[in-house]
């Protein structure tokens, strides 16, 4: 352990956060690690501007008949909550962010295989961010993220286009990313590590990257070919012309499914790495979990037709896809109850990471086990576009993959900054969101079942109760997502030295001193053992 | 040393990141693979969508398919298939660090490139405008063409469907073959430069492979656009 | 304060009793496994709690067969509920022959509703109790959804096609129903109520009003005022009488069984399926029929007899 707490030791030692300045050395940067901190910084501000529009969606549903605007409006609200926080938050969020900087220094490498490439992707990213951002600053757009034709073609007055553009070119950025980390897994794993030796957030990297590849170019056809019959008036999609508005949606969820894997896969991922840490055991079934996620992105691709059980297709496609949509609920609760089995007899402490991988796997079970429901098809026939639709992907998206997110940045923030922030305001936020989450979400399940549908402005006022408490709730996330903001900021500056290995971590990165050099590692490292091998003790 | 990277990565034999000359080759390689696998998925949707139409709408697509006149489309497929075996000559040349060779083969399968996109945008796309059959901006079949079609008893709007697949799909094709001749132009100025050699031909060898899976989507093509009709 | 706060939806159909046993039992397995993850979490967290900061606890491997009790018991608990669910999904699907025909008609941001016996209604729809009502569903514009939550029924109205759902209800009372399909700027509001009646109410509110033209004879005056009768049955273009539910061949060779969605296409689309025998002559009537015209004409194409009953009319 070279560094304690000597301040001065940060300062002169060069590191990728303080060997070159200004602006341009962050813009034309191909350091893996700075590109990172760029996507921080770009989500962050995506997930607030997403956040914003569903605190006021919560607000103006505290009444039956809606407090706050005028029905257009908040048509305008939901999309544009649900475009941000999918296709410009959760879908980059662990990949663009911890994965970026994760991925080269969890397998001993420099950077990864196409710096220049992942730069690109930052770029794409942003031209994408800010096409999306100026057709909603235009007037906004109202056709739900899921962009459903005819309404989308031929029938919105809205900026369709401009978004559905943004979302189009953001598509890429993805594309280039999961390419970047396939190719860097494959080909840059230092000396000794071999695939059974990675750590298990490189596994889920690797299964999320897969789907990103193969996924993501097909949302990016199936919306140029709409951005075409909404342009010329050809009838690919539109009934009225000859079209089937069923194929958009098949084509649209042959992606839209998958990609939920593309959000919490990498959760997974972090979960392994938390657990294993805070808990200072092995894994509990290492090569169990690591085919699971390869499992998920496989089986996942097959599923899509779950989302159309009551959009006509028929009854024996349901059949199939009903059938599937079990099959791939089990490799996640193989996972679930691996993690659950590695705290057993472990040593476990409640930093606050760890708080935040616990919420995780409760919440992920949650959402999980309703995901049940919808994959029967009776069932689905009744919850389907209701509110319980939207509390069961809450749960995976936010109860899951966001706090893995927070739980992730949480535990490698002093890799990240060198810094380690105030744990007691940490734990408090954990709580304030677990919390504040499942007042949130939870009344949403029983909105759903008592048969409330989704995208309501306003609402028959039976329902009111509920909404009052999930509203409370969104106040309380709000409140609970803006914590970490301010402390997380506060420690840049003014936090301890953390060193290179606060948390007595195993993994190749807490190898290296915080901040890392630029490469990475003074020497390429050598692998002589596996992964979490946290009962050897520490040299 | 990220400065450095940014400005002069090109003219490094070796970039940082690797250790040796082979894990770049082998990198750059597999990547092309794996970028190829995104494209076959791109052009796979609308495969999709036009083999659902294409059995839903049978006979109009078939009618549809009469319209074109497959000597153009038989006349690029000739094109294509020789500027493939240019650019595999151009990427032998490269292995071989025959400079002069490389340029020469490059700039060849450029113009038969450039020949593809003249037959297409200049011939092709000039007569279906004036037979108004492109979709959605100008599309009333007048005429002979309007007799041949409900001769053939399909409704109009289900060939104008498959007017859009064609134009949907060779658009994005001709797009493929526009950035294409644009990798292959940069290829021929940095092998003017000097800047291949038989241990470093990443770049020429990648974009190969990227002219081929352009020609191979035009194979598929070729036969579903053009061909489904039967005899004229 | 609680009596707006129900906790359960209405039950008012025989498909909502099979619905909730389902749901029920899957409620139960959610509970049952969330309480155990929570629990078990609980205990470790507590239990092995870090005691002293340079603690090693043992190393523990992993149990093949811990695997394989929690791969095999939630994929048994799976198998059920897939098989459950797809049964029940099913009989769902399947109306039963003997029911009451309503055609619902959706459009931005209304539902037009017609009973086969004539009586039309918006955003309101009258049923008697204890008789299977079968819905005939189609949109004039984007796609809708037709939600009955007190029927847990469901399905999306989409432009161009016709779907079909049914049910029975089994309890008198006024219920809710949805677009639950998202439809643009008032989706919120397209909402109506279903009446359930006693038979003898329902009775009386069908022949309450004013005197009732049922669909069919609606069909038949539209039939003579879109002068169908000029060429079909004369031998130009097919005769209607006992054509409904029959397999005709058609020109290109395939064979097409006379339904809904045929005849739909044949008025709006005259030359895409032309039966053997007779020349595309026929004008299209896109944009001169209405949805719910449409749906007048088919109901007397269908009054005409099926293959079975053949009735010698008009």
């Amino acid at each position: 352990m070279s560094t304690t707490t000597l301040e001065p030791s940060i300062e002169s030692r060069v590191h990728y956060l303080n060997v070159s300045y200004g602006i341009k050395s962050w813009l034309l940067t191909t350091d893996h690690k700075r590109i990172a901190l760029l996507y921080l910084v770009s989500i962050t501000l995506m997930f607030f501007v997403g956040g914003s529009a569903a605190v006021l969606m919560r607000l103006h549903l505290i009444e039956p008949t809606g407090a706050l605007v005028e029905p257009e409006t908040y048509n305008k609200l939901f999309s544009m909550h649900g475009i941000i926080m999918i296709f410009f938050f959760l879908i980059p969020s662990i990949p663009a962010t911890l994965g970026n900087f994760l991925v080269p220094m969890m397998i001993g490498a420099r950077d990864l295989a196409f710096p220049r490439v992942n730069l690109l992707s930052w770029y794409v990213y942003i031209v994408g961010a800010l096409l999306t951002l100026s057709g909603i600053i235009a007037g906004g757009v109202d056709t739900g993220w899921t962009f459903y034709p005819p309404y989308s073609s031929n029938y919105s007055h809205t900026h369709v286009m401009l978004v559905a553009f943004g979302v189009f070119v953001s598509g890429f950025s993805s594309i280039l990313t999961g390419f970047n980390f396939i190719v860097t897994i494959h080909k840059m794993r230092a000396p000794g590590l071999t695939w059974f030796r990675l750590p298990l957030f490189i596994w889920a990297m690797y299964a999320t990257s897969v789907i990103q590849v193969l996924g993501t170019p097909v949302v990016a056809v199936t919306i140029a070919l709409l951005a075409l019959e909404r342009l010329f008036h050809v009838g690919i999609f539109d009934p009225k012309l000859g079209g089937d508005p069923i194929l958009f949606q098949h084509l649209f969820w042959f992606y839209s499914h998958p990609a939920v894997y593309i959000m919490i896969l990498p959760g997974m991922g972090v979960v392994s790495e938390l657990v294993t840490c805070f808990s200072r055991k092995r894994i509990f079934g290492y090569r169990i979990i690591a085919f699971s996620s390869v499992a998920i992105a496989v089986v996942g691709f097959l599923v899509w037709g779950h989302h159309m059980f009551v959009s006509g297709q028929s009854v024996y496609a349901g059949l199939i896809f009903s059938v599937l949509s079990f099959a791939v609920a089990i490799p996640s609760a193989i996972k679930v109850f691996n993690w659950t089995a590695t705290l057993y007899k472990g040593s476990i402490s409640y930093d606050a990471p760890m708080l935040y991988a616990l919420g995780f796997i409760g919440l992920f079970t949650m959402g999980g086990v309703t995901g049940l429901f919808l994959a029967s098809m009776a069932v689905d026939v009744h919850v389907h576009d209701t509110y319980f639709v939207i509390a069961h992907f809450h749960y995976i998206m936010v109860g899951g993959a966001v706090m893995a997110y927070l739980g992730g940045i949480h535990f490698w923030w002093p890799k990240i900054t060198g810094r380690m922030y105030p744990d007691g305001w940490a734990r408090f936020a954990a709580l304030v969101i677990f919390v504040g989450f499942n007042l949130t979400f939870f009344p949403q399940y029983m909105l759903g079942y008592l048969g409330m549908p989704r995208r309501y402005a306003v609402y028959p006022p039976e329902f009111q109760v509920l909404n009052v408490m999930s509203s409370a709730g969104a106040s309380i996330l709000g409140i609970g997502y803006l914590i970490p903001l301010i402390y997380l900021t506060w420690s840049m500056r003014y936090g301890p030295l953390a060193g290179p290995n606060p948390w007595g971590a195993k993994g190749l990165e807490w190898q290296t001193p915080s901040p890392p050099p630029t490469e990475n590692f003074e020497e390429t490292p050598v692998v002589t053992e596996e992964a979490y091998a946290y009962s050897k003790e520490e040299a | 040393m990220s400065e450095h990277q940014a400005t002069s990565g090109v003219l490094d034999p070796l970039a940082h990141q690797f250790d040796d000359l082979e894990q770049q080759h082998e990198a750059s390689y597999f990547g092309m693979w794996i970028f190829l696998a995104t494209e076959i998925m791109f052009f796979g949707g609308m495969f999709a969508g036009y083999t659902i139409y294409r059995h839903e709408y049978f006979s109009a697509f078939e009618a549809g398919s009469r319209l074109l006149d497959w000597r153009f489309g038989a006349a690029n497929t000739a094109v294509l298939i020789c500027s493939s075996l240019t650019m595999a000559l151009a990427v032998r040349a490269a292995q071989m660090g025959q400079r002069k060779a490389l340029i020469t083969f490059l700039l060849l399968t450029i113009v038969l490139g450039m020949a593809f996109l003249g037959i297409k945008f200049t011939f092709e796309w000039t007569r279906d405008w004036h037979e108004h059959i492109v979709p959605g901006i100008n599309f009333a079949p007048q005429g002979e063409t309007l007799k041949q079609l409900q001769d053939a008893k399909v409704a109009l709007p289900h060939v104008e469907l498959f007017m859009f697949f064609y134009f949907a799909m060779t658009g994005f094709h001709a797009l493929h073959m526009i950035v294409g001749i644009g990798l292959l132009t940069v290829l021929t100025i940095m092998a003017n430069q000097g800047r291949f050699s038989p241990q470093r031909f990443n770049p020429v060898e990648g974009s190969g492979l990227y002219w081929h899976f352009v020609d191979i989507v035009w194979i598929f093509l070729f036969p579903l656009l053009y061909l489904i009709g039967g005899t004229h | 304060m609680w009596s707006g706060f129900p906790l359960r939806p209405d039950q008012a159909s025989t498909i909502a009793e099979g619905f909730d046993h389902l749901f029920y039992f899957e409620t139960a397995v959610a509970i049952f496994f969330a309480v155990l993850i929570f629990s078990t979490i609980f205990y470790f967290a507590v239990k092995y709690r870090r005691r002293s900061p340079d603690e090693r606890p043992a190393e523990i491997e992993g149990s093949l067969a811990l695997e394989l009790t929690w791969t095999l018991i939630p994929a048994a608990l799976c198998a059920i509920m897939f098989y459950w669910g797809s049964s029940l999904y099913f009989t769902n699907s399947r109306p039963p022959t003997a029911a009451l025909e309503v055609f619902v008609v959706g459009k931005q941001w209304m539902w037009h509703l017609q009973h086969a016996e004539g009586p039309r209604e918006i955003n309101e729809l009258h049923v008697p109790v204890g008789r299977p009502i079968k819905l005939t569903m189609t949109s004039e514009d984007v796609i809708h959804d037709f939600f009955v939550p007190a029927f847990r029924v469901k399905h999306d109205v989409v432009p161009g096609q016709y779907y079909s759902i049914w049910f029975q209800a089994t309890k008198i009372g006024k219920y809710h129903f949805f677009c639950a399909q998202y439809c643009g700027a008032q989706h919120s509001s397209m909402i109506g109520w279903v009446y359930v009646m006693s038979e003898v109410d329902y009775e009386k509110w069908l022949t309450g009003g004013v005197r009732n033209v049922s669909m069919a004879q609606s069909g038949a005056q539209l039939y003579q005022k879109l002068a169908c009768i000029t060429c079909h049955g004369t031998g130009r273009a097919p005769a209607f009488n006992g054509i409904y539910g029959k397999p005709v061949k058609l020109t290109t060779g395939q064979t097409v069984t006379v339904d809904d969605a045929y005849i739909r296409e044949s008025i709006i689309e005259p030359s895409a399926k032309i039966v053997d025998g007779y020349n595309p002559i026929m004008p299209t009537f896109k944009g001169q029929v209405s949805e719910e015209e449409l749906l007048q004409l088919i109901a007397f194409i269908k009054s005409l007899g099926t293959e079975e009953t053949k009735v010698a009319k008009p």
